[in-house]
């Protein structure tokens, strides 16, 4: 089962419940990968403290001009929807971090002067946390596009029972690569007036994927009341509440998981996972 | 006319909040931009009324017209997006359940996967389920034109996609710019760099001398969008491992581009010693410290109030942003202001 974690809202809590799942599961004797593709941002290492055992680059094609066979027609250039590659004069240019790799240039030449390269865009790296397989990717600093790399995270998922997926926030391309083909969406968030607009975004996407999914209300007794009674009145599963406990805050902040620091989250989290592998259809 | 960009690596730190205080010490003397297009939560707080709006379109998307369509499939092998869909009735028929099929149509007319609606399609166009036919994921496909170029029946039509709105409105604390992108939508960082430009045409025209812009989390295209030519950046970081590991990343990134970055830690108490180590690491990195705000549940019932905190109460954490801001503004405009 692949089971990824996301919200709209950032800081609500998506890896705290990504990784104490993953550890949950893996302490129930099951086969758990964890995949981080919060590529700009990415935490999980913190808590599953992985020893990295392999990380290798990866990037994405772009296009590479021999000036010499270029005929000067025009075509990439007007091919190309993203300004990435431009014909000025008798000169093309090419402007890698605006190209996506859709390879147009490349078919549409015809006197063969445009090959490909690759360029590298980040890391890549697999390790093990404990009994956890672990797979997180980092973008390089100053590169705009992070869906190359998820989904290169995504195919170094090895074959296990449980696979989570930590999803950057947000509800726009990054995530959809990150969610896309899960069997269940666990959208966290917090009781707030911006823990809810966000959540609501994140409904309207899971809505378009398709796909099935759950709320889990992080710091449940701050805020307001508003997003119980909003999940109850659109009939949307709330399948678990953690409080705003300080020692959660504190064991994270020091880059502890709460299922190892404080016993009763233990419970809070195997319920949990049973709960959504109940939920899947 | 200075623009500060509010960012902070790690989500969830309080930029929000802090630009919304920000705002309300601005003395309707700033516009104000809402950068984080896709999930945008400014609004909720100084409750914008809009007067003007328009859509935005980043970008084009291809859509195939079966009428025209030849079924050769070219579009399929030369996209790399994955984003040419291919029904085949005759693979289906083939299968365990095609062979029971009895054509009651039950599964077209009750199902809302789109592989039986495009049997339907089929038996309904041609009357032949042996046909292909092909269709763009419209989540998946890129805008890349490449399908649209190549087809020999012209059956692709191209045209500029609405991936967003933007909002022009009016704040109790002056002009805001704000946007929405549209559900599972691309083209975050074009609508960021919409949303600026018209944030500044604003303040030219209303002879306004700051911009404060509420950005995304990540380090992204988004974020890469809201900090470039921007005069100064405020990172807001919280005291926890990856806050600090995010608030690393992310300065990073404002270097890469050299732009003067400033650091606030937000709910500094939670942990003294992290808090420590943040400004012994922005020391080493010559990163400024312009404040600590105390961690304030306050914050949390200001919003729920539909106010910003220093609307809320004047103690506690609101002490914290007035000297924040007062620091911010020093280092903004050395020359001007006392």
């Amino acid at each position: 089962m692949k089971i990824a974690v996301a919200s709209g809202k950032g800081g609500t809590g998506k890896t705290t419940v990504a990784t104490n799942l993953a550890k949950v599961a893996s302490q129930a004797g099951k086969s758990v990968a964890y995949l981080d593709c919060d590529v700009e941002e990415p935490n999980g290492h913190i808590f599953l403290k992985p020893e990295i055992a392999d990380s290798k680059p990866v990037g994405n094609l772009i296009p590479k001009v021999d000036q010499t066979k270029c005929t000067n027609c025009g075509q990439c250039g007007q091919i190309c929807q993203y300004s990435a590659i431009v014909c000025v004069g008798k000169k093309v240019l090419v402007y890698p971090e605006l190209c996506h790799a859709c390879g147009g240039c490349v078919l549409v030449c015809p006197s063969g002067a445009i090959t490909e390269t690759m360029r590298e865009m980040g890391k890549l790296e697999t390790g093990q946390a404990g009994e956890i397989q672990f797979v997180h990717g980092l973008l390089n600093v100053g590169e705009v596009m992070s869906p190359p790399l998820i989904k290169a995270v995504k195919s170094a998922a090895p074959e296990v029972d449980l696979i989570l997926i930590d999803s950057p926030p947000g509800t726009s391309c990054p995530v959809i690569e990150s969610v896309r083909d899960s069997d269940f969406i666990v959208l966290v968030t917090e009781p707030t007036p911006f823990g809810l607009n966000d959540l609501k975004l994140a409904f309207d996407m899971t809505n378009a994927l398709e796909l099935p999914f759950g709320v889990v209300i992080n710091r449940a007794d701050v805020g307001d009341t508003e997003t119980v009674s909003y999940c109850r009145d659109h009939n949307i599963k709330i399948l678990a509440e953690i409080p705003d406990d300080r020692k959660i805050a504190e064991a994270y902040s020091r880059g502890v998981l709460a299922c190892e620091a404080i016993p009763k989250y233990e419970a809070l989290f195997s319920k949990l996972l049973e709960d959504i592998q109940g939920c899947e259809i | 006319m200075k623009e500060l960009v509010v960012i902070s690596g790690k989500g969830g730190t309080g930029k929000t909040s802090i630009v919304a205080a920000f705002a309300a010490l601005a003395q309707n003397q700033a516009v104000l931009a809402d950068c984080d297009v896709d999930a945008a939560d400014l609004h909720l707080v100084l409750e914008p009324n809009i007067v003007k709006q328009e859509d935005f379109s980043g970008g084009s998307r291809a859509k195939i017209n079966p009428e025209l369509c030849i079924a050769c499939g070219k579009c399929q092998e030369v996209c790399r997006f994955d984003a040419i869909l291919k029904y085949s009735a005759e693979q289906w028929m083939g299968s365990d359940a095609g062979a029971a099929c009895n054509d009651c149509s039950f599964c077209v007319r009750s199902c809302p996967s789109k592989a039986n609606a495009a049997i339907n399609e089929m038996m309904e166009s041609s009357g032949d389920i042996h046909k292909q036919i092909f269709e763009v994921d419209p989540i998946a496909c890129e805008g890349c034109g490449v399908c649209n170029w190549f087809c020999p029946a012209d059956a692709i039509e191209f045209s500029p996609a609405v991936n967003g709105q933007w909002f022009l409105s009016d704040t109790r604390f002056g002009p805001m710019v704000h946007a929405k992108l549209g559900v599972a939508e691309e083209n975050s960082g074009k609508l960021v760099s919409l949303v600026r430009r018209e944030a500044k045409k604003v303040a030219e025209t209303r002879r306004l001398d700051t911009i404060l812009v509420d950005g995304s989390p990540g380090i992204g295209c988004p974020v890469v969008a809201s900090i470039t030519g921007a005069d100064l950046v405020l990172i807001v970081t919280e005291p926890t491992l990856s806050g600090l590991h995010d608030l690393r990343r992310v300065a990073d990134l404002t270097k890469f581009f050299g732009i003067e970055t400033l650091v606030c830690i937000n709910k500094w108490d939670i942990n003294p010693d992290v808090t420590a180590e943040i400004e012994r690491q922005a020391a080493e990195h010559s990163l400024v410290v312009a404040g600590r705000v105390r961690y304030d549940r306050a914050v949390t019932e200001a919003q729920v109030k539909k106010q910003t905190v220093l609307e809320y109460q004047n103690t506690g954490c609101s002490e914290d942003i007035v000297q924040l801001w007062n620091e911010v503004q020093k280092i903004a405009w050395p020359d001007e202001k006392p």
